[in-house]
């Protein structure tokens, strides 16, 4: 069976660095940002070498719709 | 790659929301946009907007909306349905708009079987103004105006309005859902859904209160604000479906 490549982007000018989507997430996708965005936030990146499984959890709980979740 | 999560035609894009980090009012404004869009009732429907912090949902959601005074919006949403019964209408209003200042307006629409749908947003605080003590509010929780604490014997005990009206012959749908992670969110837009339909299928009022964290004022991370929405909130205003009068299918 061929594993499905998911992929996560985060829109960071419109994320708050609440932390719920990495609260959620089972893989760690999620990591804080160093940076700030034009808002004030630390925003979230998706972390290097992490797997999404696109399950959907971070955008079910983003208050802000911030992040989008694309498949093959 | 093909997006999965594609936007919301019911929410407007590319505008950043005024709510605080981790507030629940962003995920109810985005799962009324998906359900609208859903049911196919978008492009006919008024969301009756609160005095509170969600005073300016229609900066954000893509549907007609208007403002109403605070804790009026179910004599709005009354007025528009009678004059308009092809319009879908939702009275959006938090727990001291549609609990306190409007409680008249709230359980006579009710109980007059009024065909709309509320959405009641229980944060136990007035949030807009500073984090007083909301009639939700609950026994020893402490706010800007409950300093050690809210007590009974000053301030009587939490309000559970949707409780109330569930008792009433006009409400077709009643349920208490909350949006602290990923399935309660899901249960919350089936729950929404459920309101919605009956307001279509013209069965009466329905009501959908959801217990929505308010990190800023409960003085906690969106995270602690979650957890105690499960240990504490909800054990006072339990989840589930409090008044289900729709036609059982046969
Ligand atoms: C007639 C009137 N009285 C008082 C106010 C001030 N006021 C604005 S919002 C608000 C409380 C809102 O709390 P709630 O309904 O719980 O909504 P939240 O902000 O928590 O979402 C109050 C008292 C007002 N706008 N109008
Ligand atoms: S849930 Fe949304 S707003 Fe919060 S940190 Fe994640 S992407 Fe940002
Ligand atoms: S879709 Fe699932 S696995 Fe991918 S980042 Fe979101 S929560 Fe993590
Ligand atoms: S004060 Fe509370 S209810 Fe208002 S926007 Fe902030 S977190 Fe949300």
């Amino acid at each position: 069976m061929s594993k499905t490549k998911n992929k996560v982007v985060i829109r960071t000018e419109y994320c708050k660095g609440c932390g719920l989507c990495a609260a959620v997430c089972k893989k760690g996708v999620l990591q804080t940002s160093e940076n700030l965005n034009k808002q004030g936030y630390y925003y979230m990146e998706p972390a290097e070498g992490a797997e999404c499984t696109g399950c959907m959890s971070c955008t079910l709980v983003c208050p802000d719709l911030a992040i989008e979740v694309y498949s093959e | 790659m093909k997006l999965k999560n594609p936007w919301p035609i019911y929410f407007k894009k590319d505008v950043e929301t005024h709510y605080c980090p981790g507030c629940g009012h962003g995920i109810v404004h985005r799962l009324i946009s998906e359900a609208v869009e859903e049911l196919d009732v978008g492009k006919r429907t008024i969301c009756v907007n609160p005095a509170g912090c969600a005073v300016i949902a229609y900066n954000y959601l893509n549907v007609d909306c208007i403002e109403s005074a605070h804790g009026r919006g179910t004599a709005v949403a009354t007025g528009l349905k009678r004059a308009r019964p092809d319009l879908f209408v939702i009275s959006y209003q938090g727990d001291g708009d549609l609990a306190a200042i409007g409680t008249a307006e709230t359980i006579h629409s009710a109980n007059r079987g009024e065909c709309f749908t509320a959405v009641l947003i229980n944060n136990a605080v007035y949030g807009m103004t500073g984090g007083q003590m909301a009639p939700t509010t609950l026994l020893s929780q402490k706010t800007t105006t409950t300093p050690t604490g809210r007590t009974s014997g000053n301030d009587g005990y939490p309000l559970h309005i949707t409780d109330v009206v569930a008792t009433f012959k006009g409400v077709a749908y009643a349920e208490r859902v909350a949006v602290n992670g990923p399935a309660a969110v899901q249960r919350a837009k089936k729950a929404l859904k459920n309101a919605f339909q009956a307001q279509i299928d013209g069965l009466g009022y329905s009501i959908i209160e959801v217990l929505s964290p308010c990190p800023v004022n409960w003085k906690m991370s969106p995270i602690e604000a979650w957890k105690w929405i499960d240990d504490v909130l909800s054990k006072e205003f339990p989840l589930g479906v409090l008044a289900d009068r729709r036609p059982k299918a046969v």
